[in-house]
């Protein structure tokens, strides 16, 4: 027996010449203590499983999953004017975002390709901004190019990231501290967890609601536990919450996402904000916004595949002739729907719901059918929402 | 009967000229949830170390090779339907397919149980 198609899950990016040989994490010792199998993966030991990547995934569907992401990049941008410095590397509206809020937004390169993607929050005296871990150092070398000199740019590399994901993350997290049941999906604030000092977001990568934990590394296994001593929280790894964000129809970098796909081929156009297409101004504008709003020539999409096998990362799409017109970024077993997923990239007449889409593995053909995503409908607690 | 074990983590049971051939649970262990499995179809001919079989979990593929040469006699349907017998009973109902052995003198490469768990206790 032997490995045919790994996903690159646990293979490093491409991206990591700068950094390290592989490092420990602050809850690694946490992790080999709760049996978790450990992967190298963005340069660091990390958890690809505990019990199982299906037990997992579901347990986090209907209860809630505590992941470390601390391998991401948390960086803060301060200085006079950051708002505006950062419009000039990102397309989206950072001038308008309330102090509290969050956004998904993107750093480009002066052709329009995506470097990375990215949440960033509005603080009170600076943007916290969350990036790849793969990329982190690439992005703190872009940001440091690109910015003036008097932006000032920390990476909080000793802090550690938790996310607590699924429908009870709200009851277990609420239960050590009441008022994060006040925040909104993409709205955060600092907190105390047990004396502990907190930055905490109500967003994530799963699909569910949940929140992202941001505490000092020192304390990481402390709230770690306190989090999992909830009746409601496992730890979960990395394989469970690469099936999560896929079944949520969310781009990973480095796979769904790199250099060479622009916003609109991404279907991320929602990260464009009005202002900044009228405006344009930023890396990569031009390209960009010509490709707005028809559209780039090949489109990423949802693929619901016929039967139980999986196609993978590295199939490709082919049309009627055999010939290779698109391929496959991500693509495994979804858990919840008990049957074969994936994101490609297509040409735009065969994006449309519904088309038959024909797939190349390994010599062997593949029929498929275009999906809306989310494939699995999200659960994000939204302001004004019906509950 | 005998059982013999691959490098490559498979297990062949030998009864005569026939034998049953699966992937040891170590190996199930390795790949996590056995989401998809593809057996050989009956009068196939398999080579030893040549690709037979298909495993799929959901992080990865992997192949399954025949421990030996011969021609299949026997997929096991049941893992169509049930995957993960792979992990709940790799080396009894999660068997892969049954042959009839071309050459028994290429068992002679084989590890018997003993020598196998040496090998996985060196990884």
């Amino acid at each position: 027996m032997s490995d045919a198609t790994v996903q690159n899950q646990d293979t490093p990016h491409a991206h990591d010449d700068a950094e390290p040989e592989i490092a420990a994490l602050p809850l690694d010792a946490w992790h080999r203590a709760r049996g978790a199998r450990m992967v190298p993966f963005a340069g660091y030991h990390m958890p690809i499983q505990y019990d199982g990547i299906i037990a997992e995934h579901l347990w986090t569907r209907s209860s809630a999953g505590l992941f470390d992401v601390s391998h991401m990049g948390q960086l803060l941008l301060s200085g006079e004017g950051v708002d505006q410095a950062l419009e000039a590397l990102l397309p989206g509206d950072m001038q308008a975002l309330g102090v509290g809020r969050l956004r998904y937004s993107l750093l480009l390169n002066e052709e329009g390709g995506i470097l990375d993607d990215l949440m960033v929050t509005r603080r009170a005296d600076d943007f916290y901004m969350v990036v790849n871990g793969a990329t982190k150092y690439d992005d703190i070398g872009h940001l440091r190019e690109h910015l003036a000199d008097d932006i000032t740019l920390n990476h909080l590399d000793d802090q550690a990231l938790l996310a607590l994901q699924g429908p009870k993350a709200v009851d277990a997290l609420a239960r050590i501290q009441p008022a994060v049941a006040q925040l909104y999906f993409m709205e955060a604030s600092a907190f105390e967890l047990a004396g502990v000092p907190a930055w905490i977001s109500r967003s994530g990568y799963t699909g569910e609601d949940g929140f992202e934990i941001s505490v000092a590394a020192e304390h990481a296994a402390r709230i770690a536990d306190l989090l999992c001593d909830q009746p409601e929280v496992k730890p979960i790894g990395l394989g469970a919450r690469d099936s999560l964000r896929l079944e949520a129809g969310l781009p990973l970098y480095g796979h769904d996402l790199d250099e060479t796909t622009t916003p609109m081929a991404a279907d991320l156009g929602f990260a464009l904000s009005k202002r900044r297409r009228e405006q344009g101004g930023f890396m990569g504008a031009d390209r960009v916004l010509g490709e707005w709003p028809a559209g780039a020539p090949l489109r990423r999409v949802g693929l619901l595949v016929d039967g139980r096998q999986p196609v993978r990362e590295g199939a490709t799409v082919v049309d009627a002739g055999g010939r290779d017109i698109g391929r496959v970024t991500s693509g495994g077993f979804s858990p919840s729907l008990e049957r074969p997923i994936a994101m490609a990239y297509v040409p735009a007449g065969l994006a449309a719901a519904g088309t038959p889409i024909t797939l190349s593995q390994r010599g062997r053909a593949f029929a498929a059918t275009v999906a809306p995503m989310p494939f699995v409908p999200t659960r994000y607690h939204r302001k004004g929402a019906a509950k | 009967m005998t059982r013999y074990f691959t490098k490559d983590h498979e297990w062949i049971d030998v009864d005569g000229d026939t034998a049953t051939v699966g992937i040891t649970d170590y190996a199930q262990g390795q790949l996590g949830d056995v989401v998809f499995v593809e057996v050989p179809a009956p009068g196939a001919q398999v080579k030893a170390g040549g690709e037979a079989a298909v495993v799929e979990s959901v992080k990865a593929a992997s192949d399954v090779y025949s421990p030996v040469s011969g021609e299949v006699t026997e997929g096991n349907a049941a893992l169509a339907d049930q995957p993960d017998l792979v992990n709940s009973a790799p080396e009894g109902e999660g068997w892969f397919f049954k042959l009839r052995l071309a050459d028994p003198a290429e068992l002679g490469g084989l590890m018997d149980a003993d020598a196998y768990q040496a090998f996985i206790a060196s990884l």
